[in-house]
This record gives C-alpha cells, sequence and structure tokens, in this order.
C-alpha cells in the first residue's frame, strides 16, 4: 500500500523487541495493524478487505 | 557463521534475480544497548550479497541524528527500503523468520516500483485525501 500511494507509510514492527510499544498498542497477538496510531485490524485479511478497512481508518480520523 | 543456510540464500538468490532497479537498505543501528543490531547487519549484509542491485547504507543512530530525523527513525535496529522514491517502508526490529520474507516482499515491490494490489485495491485508494500511517506488528515466528 506505501508503494500504491504517497499518503501511505508503512513500518513492520518486531513485537518481541520492542514491548513499549506492544503495551501502547495492546498487541496480545499478531498480526496486528494501528492506522494512524487509533483503529486496529486484528489477524491477515483478504486484500481488498484490509484496504476497506486501513481506508475506513483514515476517514474515521477526520 | 552465515544467518542464511546455503539452500536458503540460493532461494533468496534466485527470488531476487530479477529487480529491475536498485534498492538500498537504509540502516540505523547503534554499538550499545542494541541486542538484535548485529545480526541485523549480518543479515542485511548476507541479503545485499546475494544482489547486485541491493546495497546496504548504514548509519550510526546515535552519531547520525539528522539522517535518523530525515527517515523517521526514532529507535534500532530499523531499516528504511528505498527505491527510486522513498515509500515510507520501515522495518523495526531484527528482520527474521517471517518478517524476513516481508523485507524481500518490500525490496521487490520498491524496486519495480509496483505496488502488486489488485485493482480494485488500486481504485480503492485512488481516492484517498489524508495520510495513512500503518504500524503492523508481527513476530518472527
Amino acid at each position: 500500500m506505501a508503494v500504491e500511494h504517497a499518503l501511505i507509510t508503512s513500518v513492520i514492527v518486531e513485537a518481541n523487541e520492542y514491548p513499549d510499544l506492544v503495551q501502547k498498542y495492546q498487541v496480545s497477538g499478531v498480526p496486528k495493524t494501528m492506522v494512524n496510531e487509533r483503529v486496529e485490524i486484528l489477524g491477515a485479511r483478504p486484500e481488498e478487505d484490509f484496504v476497506r478497512a486501513a481506508i475506513g481508518a483514515a476517514d474515521a480520523a477526520h | 557463521m552465515p544467518i542464511l543456510s546455503a539452500s536458503d540464500a540460493a532461494r533468496v538468490r534466485e527470488m531476487l534475480a530479477s529487480l529491475p532497479n536498485p534498492v538500498r537498505l537504509v540502516f540505523f543501528t547503534q554499538t550499545l544497548n542494541c541486542e538484535t543490531c548485529e545480526p541485523t547487519k549480518q543479515i542485511l549484509g548476507e541479503l545485499a550479497g546475494l544482489s547486485g542491485q541491493i546495497t546496504v547504507e548504514e548509519h550510526n543512530f546515535l552519531l547520525e541524528a539528522e539522517a535518523a530525523a530525515a527517515y523517521g527513525i526514532d529507535r534500532v535496529p530499523a531499516v528504511a527500503v528505498v527505491g527510486a522514491e522513498d515509500y515510507g517502508i520501515r522495518f523495526l526490529g531484527i528482520p527474521s523468520g517471517h518478517e524476513f520474507m516481508s523485507l524481500l516482499d518490500a525490496i521487490q515491490i520498491v524496486s519495480s516500483g509496483d505496488s502488486g494490489l489488485q485493482p480494485v485495491s488500486r481504485e480503492l485508494l485512488a481516492g484517498l485525501a489524508a495520510p495513512l500511517a500503518l504500524q503492523v506488528f508481527v513476530t518472527p515466528t
């Protein structure tokens, strides 16, 4: 997604090494995706579902 | 002692054989208080050795604060996967196990400059008007 659109950035975080981030975002299982630090997408999703969920998060933040 | 086994290295070399454009792995590290920095450096080095299109650009996180800020890096080890453009793709922590596969994917996509997304996804994203910051939490196994 980050390659598809200039407004999208993507950080992949190895959870074992950053307990402070795990706690901040209450990560209890992986994969877990945070969108704009506010919306969560839990688990792996089919591509279109994931994209829709992520976009929904961007809209919700505004 | 290499981290990638000989057969894994051969497989990775094959996967990366057709990278169309150069990719820089901009790597931020520090000497002390970072257990995974040295193994990460090793993995990146082995990866770069398997493709003429991949180079590792190493920066010391503590000594090169401006570079770290320029790439938006606030912890180590961190890798920015950069092609002709910086698409904002970062890996935090050691890229081993599943994360290694994601790194390979990122390298391929960044090299081609094509997201590889389905047409419907591209259409959905075309209308995006506000930033989306994705943070994906993973573990190696």
